[in-house]
């Protein structure tokens, strides 16, 4: 078949047309491609260039190292050591149930502790790292990172946590750490963004938690490349954070070690105080408890068990703790008493035992009575008539504003949780706070510090000082933050009369150092360390007549929560006072026979810098005494050298 | 039409045909792949052996295709359109049995050393069979019944063994392809008319049934299409392709991030960074000039391949030289539609840029074909 050229020639220019059609549309494709391309690079080009970079720039929080807590000697309290943990990421486990399985015959895992990590891998996305055993002992870390071919998905890491070497002894003073919660953060109005980071503690209590600022420090970042798949590939910039401060405290680790093992068992609060400084040489509360299991997270049944404790181990009795004064009180009133002019050192007055007034009867602790008294006797002797007789002419307020000037329901402002004001009543408060007048029988019970007075074992160790000193001592915890020492000013004089104060003291020498003094059986034999002191015993209820029927007459006869509470506070040496004390012991009986002698221990251990050698102690006891030294002795924390470096 | 026709003593002979060739293509053709080698070159990050020597390689093995073909006188390719169009329908069926599965389709064929996809070749060897028939067609019966059916089976076969792979892209260019060699053929335009309602029929068939049982595409075909309606419903799932290709793109700027700084290829950002989403690379290192650039260069091709097929008065020539370009543009448009989010992710390589051996070799026989025609057209 043949065609002619005209065909052929005809087809070909119907082809061109098709051809030239095509040709049109292609262009016309190519131009929106074109135009499409330039949208695309130029005119979004600053949005995709952002997307960009967030595509391949992370960037993380380099959490701070919290500053370290040592005690004045530069003794490690609280430290950051090294914590090994396991963690397991379910996208890239696999079979989850499976490698649980394999890591549980690798290390101690419980029921419990699969059951919680099932959970939070549920609740979690599944490229979150989910923490199977903290703190796992260094062999079972090895073991893990030796298997990890047949662990995939679990991940072992190190990372910083808070230790306390010295475990109770610190605990209600520091405090402890514990992980961020919704509360903490709630608490705060601009929460610093390194709060957020997965496992970053935060201090919960004491020190740890009122110095957080200090000691937390700021966070550092890194700009990091990741890849498509989130796997770092190098680290663009790195700015350091700036480490927490170190802070020393100004209390004595042995010291504060000796007075806790020295409280033992007892439900009981020890104060020891530089009268001349205001630094708290120990800051005691018994029971402790251990603050690292709260940053391990507590369990249910230990936390019960601390809860459940009738001696509440919890409690910072310290500070936080607010009881009768009882006759320690005595000091406040006396001195009242002095600077109203209502007496004069010499001043007598004559107890029979009880005062009547009204129709009621205020008895002395004495049923006989203490005959004439002066200032002097009615201290040492702590006889109650006396006080009785004295208040009712100073007037309770001249008497609560000399507790006030002596630190009684004052909060002292340390870094502490839980301070209380105590209370310090006079007419205006009983006012405000019952709506009712203050009646004479509120005075003659405040005088010998019952009724509405609560004060705390620092609020005490406060007053001794300042009737020490004369001087308006604050209490002080902290010597220095981040190397720099805390400036400590000689505290302003308290404008109290000095003859007037060497009474109270002269009355308090007599208490510890002459044939009658109540607490003459603690007192410091050894001549360059005598001390003065002043017991208490504070009644938590009455002894009523029904019980008095059945024969109790006595504290030993009582349910425990029941019993006085004994209280004692002191200072020594005398003549040139360096430390006071305060010692509460819960439902410990008498003050002179339970406090006095703890009291007597920890200021010795103040003041030689060591265990108390026998010969300050009275010769007669000195047998007892070595035994029970030595069994004290036993239960010490080793010393150790000072730990200043950082984990 | 026999090879007696053409006038054979005014075509060149021998080695001077060296000097006929259509030169602006092969230049044109080259500067193209050496964007390809360079782009491939910076994607490996800095690495010569993991893909641009390859393809360079395949590059200088098709180069030698394409001139052992251009000397081969057009009339006898005419003449052999039959046999190849049928080998490659062979080869079809052929990879439907024994084909090697890659990327959830079968696709390739190993025959000995070479990895070879049918579905490929066919674009050539379907354009060569069309514009043989339309050749001994007389064109006055082009738009009869009778002879429009044959051309579509023709086309529907090997689509519809494209299909079944499954392989999306390459069966809608084979479709496209062929009506675009009818379409310069002369058939009526109202066939076109009809062809495009019954699509858009068969579109709302294929979507609503999708969800029964007898659904006509895979789920990852049905997510492809509602990620291109809306890829940012799942920038991390479906979407995340579409959605990094066009930060790749747009992140480039007008100059670019520069050779080797494209963060989001060598960052692993991009899917397919050295094959179908090559494109991306090239512009976010580029940027907007770079990838004008290469349109200009795609474009410029096409016109010469256009004006080389408008010049020619040989029939085969002309519907080969216009399907093949064609088919060269439909790679382009799909493509870059494909990355710049103005289509669906259906898996056209971008020619000569594209890491690929078969693309690589098929495109260079088409440019072969059409320098064959050029050389011994009618003059």
């Amino acid at each position: 078949m043949r065609r002619t050229a005209r065909d052929s020639e005809d087809s070909a220019r119907r082809v061109n047309r098709r051809a030239l059609l095509m040709g049109g549309a292609f262009g016309a494709m190519f131009a929106v491609l074109g135009a499409r391309m330039r949208f695309l690079s130029v005119e979004q080009a600053d949005e995709f260039r952002l997307l960009a970079e967030e595509n391949r720039i992370n960037m993380r929080l380099i959490p701070p190292e919290r500053g370290l807590i040592q005690d004045r000697n530069g003794k490690l309290v609280a430290g950051n050591e090294q914590n090994y943990r396991v963690t397991i990421t379910r996208e890239d486990a696999g079979d989850v149930e499976a490698v649980l399985n394999r890591l549980s015959h690798l290390i101690p895992l419980t029921q419990d502790d699969l059951e919680r990590v099932r959970k939070d891998i549920e609740r979690n996305s599944p490229f979150v790292p989910i923490i199977v055993a903290d703190r796992v002992a260094w062999d079972d870390f090895a073991k893990i990172a030796l298997n990890a071919p047949t662990l995939p998905g679990v991940t072992p890491e190190v990372g910083l946590s808070r230790h306390y070497p010295l475990v109770e002894d610190f605990s209600h003073v520091v405090g402890y750490v514990g992980p961020v919660s919704e509360r903490d953060l709630a608490e705060l109005t601009d929460p610093d963004p390194v709060l957020k980071i997965p496992k970053f503690q935060i201090g919960k209590i004491g020190v740890e938690r009122w110095m957080e600022d200090t000691l937390r420090g700021s966070a550092g970042n890194k700009r990091i490349e990741v890849n498509a798949v989130g796997r770092v590939m190098r680290e663009l910039e790195r700015t350091e954070g700036t480490p927490g401060a170190d802070i020393q405290l100004t209390i004595d680790a042995d010291i504060q070690n000796f007075v806790q093992v020295r409280l033992g068992d007892l439900s009981a609060a020890c104060v020891v105080i530089d009268v001349n400084t205001g630094e708290l040489v120990a800051c005691t509360s018994a029971p402790g408890f251990d603050p690292n299991l709260f940053v391990r997270g507590i369990s249910q049944r230990d936390y019960s068990t601390l809860m459940e404790d009738d001696h509440r181990p919890l409690a910072n009795k310290s500070v936080q703790g607010a009881y009768p004064p009882g006759s320690t009180f005595k000091v406040v009133t006396a001195l009242a008493a002095l600077e109203a002019g209502v007496i004069t050192p010499e001043t007598t007055h004559y107890c029979p035992g009880y005062i009547e007034f009204g129709n009621r009867r205020f008895h002395c602790w004495k049923h006989g009575g203490h005959g004439t008294v002066n200032l002097t006797r009615s201290l040492e002797q702590s006889c109650d008539v006396f006080y009785y007789e004295v208040a009712q002419k100073v007037g309770i307020d001249a008497i609560a504003a000399m507790g006030k000037r002596m630190g009684l329901g004052v909060r002292h402002d340390l870094p502490m949780s839980a301070i209380t004001e105590g209370i310090m009543p006079n007419k205006e408060w009983k006012q405000e706070r019952w709506g009712q007048d203050w009646r004479i029988g509120d005075t003659i019970n405040a005088s010998i510090g019952q009724g509405y007075i609560l004060a705390s074992p620092l609020q005490l160790a406060v007053m001794v000082a300042r009737v020490a000193t004369g001087r308006a001592v604050e209490p002080r915890l902290v010597k220095s933050i981040g190397g720099k020492p805390v400036e400590m000013p000689t505290p302003p004089l308290l404008d109290i009369d000095a003859s007037h104060l060497r009474a109270v003291q002269a009355g308090m020498d007599a208490v510890m150092n002459s044939e009658r003094g109540t607490a003459k059986s603690s007192r410091i034999a050894d001549e360059t360390m005598l001390m003065a002191g002043k017991t208490g015993t504070s009644q938590v209820r009455n002894i009523s007549a029904a019980e008095r029927a059945r024969g109790v007459t006595s504290n030993d006869d009582l349910p425990w929560e029941r019993r006085d509470h004994a209280l004692f506070v002191g200072f020594a040496p005398v003549d040139a006072p360096r430390y006071a004390v305060a010692t509460v012991v819960e439902h410990g009986g008498g003050g002179s026979t339970v406090a006095a002698p703890i009291a007597r221990d920890a200021l010795l251990r103040a003041l030689t810098g060591g265990i108390p050698p026998l010969d300050a102690y009275p010769a007669a006891q000195r047998g007892r005494i070595e035994t029970d030294l030595n069994a004290l002795r036993e239960k010490l924390r080793v010393t150790t050298t000072p730990q200043t470096t950082r984990a | 039409m026999s090879f007696l026709e053409y006038r054979v003593k005014t075509a060149p002979t021998g080695l001077r045909k060296v000097l006929h060739l259509n030169w602006a293509l092969v230049v044109l053709v080259s500067a193209v792949s050496a964007i390809g080698f360079l782009v491939l070159y910076s994607i490996a990050g800095g690495q010569m052996a993991l893909w641009a020597e390859p393809q360079m390689k395949r590059f200088g093995v098709g180069l030698v295709l394409m001139f052992a073909i251009a000397f081969v006188p057009i009339w006898l390719w005419r003449n052999l359109a039959g046999l190849c169009y049928g080998v490659t329908l062979l080869l079809l069926v052929a990879v439907e049995f024994f084909g090697t599965v890659g990327m959830g389709a079968q696709r390739w064929i190993d025959i000995g050393p070479v990895r070879l996809q049918p579905s490929e070749l066919m674009k050539v060897t379907l354009v060569m069979m069309l514009a043989a028939y339309y050749d001994w067609l007389d064109p006055k019966k082009v738009s009869r019944p009778l002879w429009v059916l044959v051309p579509i089976l023709l086309i529907v076969v090997p689509t519809f063994l494209v299909v079944i792979q499954p392989n999306l892209g390459t069966s809608l260019m084979l479709l496209m392809g062929g009506a675009a060699v009818m379409f310069a053929a002369g058939v009526s335009i109202w066939y076109y008319a009809a062809v495009l309602a019954l699509v858009a029929g068969a579109v709302t068939a294929v979507f609503t049934t999708r969800g029964t049982p007898w659904q006509f595409l895979h789920d990852y075909q049905y997510r492809r299409i509602d990620t291109f309606l809306d890829p940012s419903a799942d920038p991390l799932g479906a979407g995340y392709n579409i959605m990094q290709a066009k930060i790749a793109l747009g992140s480039g700027g007008w100059g670019g991030k520069g050779f080797m700084q494209g963060t989001q290829s060598r960052l692993n950002f991009l899917p397919e960074k050295h094959t179908d989403f090559i494109f991306t690379t090239l512009g976010e290192e580029f940027g907007f000039v770079g990838t004008l650039t290469l349109l200009v260069l795609y474009g410029l091709i096409l016109f010469f391949v256009f004006t080389s097929a408008m010049q020619n008065k040989d029939r085969f020539s002309q519907l080969l030289i216009l399907g093949i370009g064609a088919n060269f543009f439909l790679y382009i448009a799909v493509n870059m539609s494909m990355v710049m989010g103005m289509a669906p992710v259906v898996g056209v390589p971008l020619p000569f840029l594209s890491y690929g051996g078969s693309v690589m070799l098929v495109l260079l026989i088409a440019f072969g074909l059409v320098q064959s025609a050029y050389v011994h057209r009618l003059r």
